[in-house]
């Protein structure tokens, strides 16, 4: 081996590049021929029309015309393609799952980052649903959410059976229902606003305190008068509910809020609590101690050192949650509801699919594709630009 | 964090405890719906039972009369779904492809962490670019030239495109280059070649990181919906994701037979999670910390 290598003469880098060429070759032909390659013929694909039956036509811009631009109907500006829109407008409407799962996600790993037995039970059981993600869970969930027999409305048909037989109880159960609402609507507003704040406090924006407090009181106030005002319609609402539950997955306007929903149960112990749960662990020890000898209680301690100190991960969760969200839903809404009722579980990957696999109109399809780069590309760049800002690195 | 007071471990394991009843909730039904008969799930009424109503019952459409006992629905959905054929495809795909990308990964990774070669760090970045490029951009173009090669509907289409991850070999660098150099020298002193290097010393260090990629490639390869979906046309290659939504499409209703499947099909999962459980963890960590 020794005397061969003498002999071709081979100096020490040249041999080492050699090598490294051999180590790379199979995964380098394979990135070019599946990755590099494709981005590129894609991009050329979408000025084409093409329907992989004849040989493709060059059409120029229009496939980014039909699906961007819009044009004028009766004085109105109207979109080209409003399907796709709308199919924009699902994609984002569904990744307001994202900000509530994360904080769920954050509460859990609050919680289990204390010394308690069996914790690790705990966090197998909350991860179990991450485990098994995919067809199975949906179909188990389409059965759920069945409006007849599906188990989330038997329950609440039990539960009303109940609740409404009696007036007096029917009364106290709104009640407690609305000062229920009104809380979590007061601590949802109250959690934006002090995020809001931190946030400008990071840009060098202080607000006073009591423009704090105002804010939140108002919220508040306006929160309460809205249910006293509205106590008989919350009454009716909720007996409607509870006695004729929605049809989850088949009505417009419960099919997306349904799939969110599914996404909290499914996302709570998964890999977002992990990232939370390994932060947590991060964060020394001296730091709360500090912070105790200074007299902080345990919220005043979660907003100045475990807050700041975790926002690292919160930005990846975030950013990382909405280029997957973008990019999304097809399984989802192809398993559970064929993109429907009328569409409006429809994302923009499914769109793709059905542009490119079934109506087989590769151009429109690839126009699609790079609509969605382009946006992912966008909010890659501005969190490497806002990132620094935002962000809090020891 | 602080220690804390009864009352407080208390209400943590309260809290804990119901999260916990939420998330398995659903899988209790799922399984308690695959032992039941059909007319028990369309039972007018919304009471809400847990166990079926008979531990034996007479199933007359299907078995002709014969006695069947409450499992009666798993051999039934079983074949209905000719499992073992989608497990054996499932497997297939998700072995070779995860061994595959594993090799092509831990290969190029050892080249971009360990050898010296001009342009390395500009190809790296290339590399890493690609990372971002949504699987929606490059799958078109994909199927279009797998239908050149005419291998629509094959194996190779399902596996090969698959098989180079700019994931993996960003990870697997990572680790690699935290790996002490002094073994490497150890074997250069004692003669070993590139390749030696590369199997004897470098992969052996590197277990928990591969380990990771491993499992992390499988659950990828045996969870892919959209790409089976599109490249396959014939029974014989579907994957279980595929030969379950095909299942759903043809018997909507027959919940219990679909539970049953439903829960066939999650076993060899849970299974992979209950013996990999460390990781899961250690990887999602890693792949969090690095991303």
């Amino acid at each position: 081996m020794d005397a061969k290598k003498r002999k071709t003469g081979m100096t020490y880098q040249r041999r080492e590049a050699l090598a490294a060429f051999g180590f790379l070759m199979p995964n380098f032909l394979g990135f070019l021929a599946f990755t590099s390659l494709p981005v590129i013929v894609s991009l050329v694909m979408a000025f084409t029309y093409w329907n992989i039956f004849k040989s493709p036509s060059w059409v120029g811009i229009e496939n980014f015309q039909s699906l961007l631009w819009f044009h004028r109907e009766a004085g109105r500006l109207v979109p080209n393609d409003p399907f796709f829109w709308q199919y924009v407008y699902n994609t984002v409407f569904l990744m307001v799952g994202i900000p509530i799962g994360m904080a769920g996600s954050l509460i859990v790993a609050l919680m289990m980052n204390h010394r308690l037995r069996g914790v690790v039970v705990f966090r197998t059981v909350y991860f179990l649903p991450t485990v098994c993600s995919g067809v199975a869970l949906l179909i188990l969930w389409k059965y759920l959410y069945n409006a007849d027999i599906g188990l989330i409305n038997k329950t609440l048909r039990l539960f009303g059976e109940h609740i409404y037989s009696g007036k007096l109880i029917a009364i106290v159960f709104t009640a407690v229902c609305a000062v229920a609402f009104g809380v979590i609507a007061l601590g949802i507003v109250g959690g934006v606003l002090a995020l809001a704040r931190r946030v400008c406090e990071n840009l060098r924006i202080i607000w006073p305190e009591w423009l704090f407090k105002a804010l939140t009181i108002a919220a508040g106030a306006v929160i309460f008068v809205l249910i006293g005002v509205c106590g008989g319609s919350i009454y009716t609402v909720l007996n409607l509910f509870f006695v004729q539950p929605p049809d989850w997955l088949g009505t417009v306007q419960w099919a997306k809020p349904s799939l969110i929903l599914m996404g909290l149960w499914a996302g709570l112990g998964g890999y977002n609590m992990i990232l939370y749960l390994a932060a947590l662990q991060g964060v020394p020890g001296s730091m709360y101690e500090a912070a105790e000898i200074d007299g902080a209680g345990p919220w005043a301690k979660f907003w100045a050192v475990t807050w700041p100190l975790i926002s690292p991960t919160t930005f990846f969760i975030l950013v990382m949650s909405v280029i997957v969200g973008f990019q999304g839903g097809f399984m989802t809404a192809n398993v559970m509801t064929n993109g429907g009722p009328a569409g409006s579980t429809t994302t923009v990957e499914y769109y793709l699919y059905q542009t490119a696999f079934e109506k087989f109109n590769m151009g429109y399809a690839s126009a699609i594709a790079w609509f969605l780069f382009a946006v992912i590309l966008v909010v890659t760049l501005l969190t490497w630009k806002l990132g620094g800002r935002v962000v809090t690195y020891e | 964090m602080s220690r804390l007071r009864l009352w407080q471990t208390i209400s943590l394991y309260v809290i804990l405890c119901l999260g916990a009843i939420t998330m398995l909730v659903p899988f209790l039904w799922m399984l308690s719906t695959s032992v039941k008969q059909p007319h028990e799930v369309f039972g007018a009424g919304g009471g809400i039972k847990w166990l079926p109503e008979h531990f034996f019952w007479r199933d007359a459409v299907a078995n002709g009369g014969s006695i069947r006992a409450w499992w009666g629905n798993y051999p039934d959905a079983w074949r209905e779904i000719s499992f073992l054929r989608l497990y054996l495809s499932s497997i297939f795909v998700a072995v070779v492809g995860t061994f595959g990308q594993v090799l092509t990964s831990s290969m190029a990774a050892y080249a971009f962490a360990r050898l010296r070669f001009p342009g390395r760090d500009k190809l790296f970045f290339a590399y890493l670019a690609t990372m971002m490029v949504p699987g929606s951009v490059t799958m078109i173009p994909v199927f279009v030239l797998l239908k050149h090669f005419g291998w629509i509907n094959t194996y190779q289409a399902l596996i090969i495109p698959g098989l180079f991850s700019a994931y993996g070999t960003f990870m697997l660098r990572q680790f690699f280059m935290g790996l002490p150099s002094d073994l490497e020298d150890a074997a250069k002193i004692d003669g070993s070649g590139y390749i030696g290097i590369w199997a004897r010393v470098i992969l052996p260090l590197s277990k928990p990181a591969l380990a990771t990629l491993t499992t992390f490639t499988f659950m990828g390869f045996w969870g892919n919906y959209m790409w089976p979906l599109v490249i396959t046309i014939t029974e014989e290659l579907r994957t279980l994701p595929i030969g379950l939504r095909y299942f759903v499409g043809q018997h909507s209703t027959n919940y219990t037979q679909l539970m049953a499947g439903s829960m066939i099909a999650l076993i060899p999962v849970l299974l992979l999670f209950i013996f990999n459980q460390r990781y899961f963890v250690e990887g999602i960590k890693l792949s969090g910390i690095k991303g």
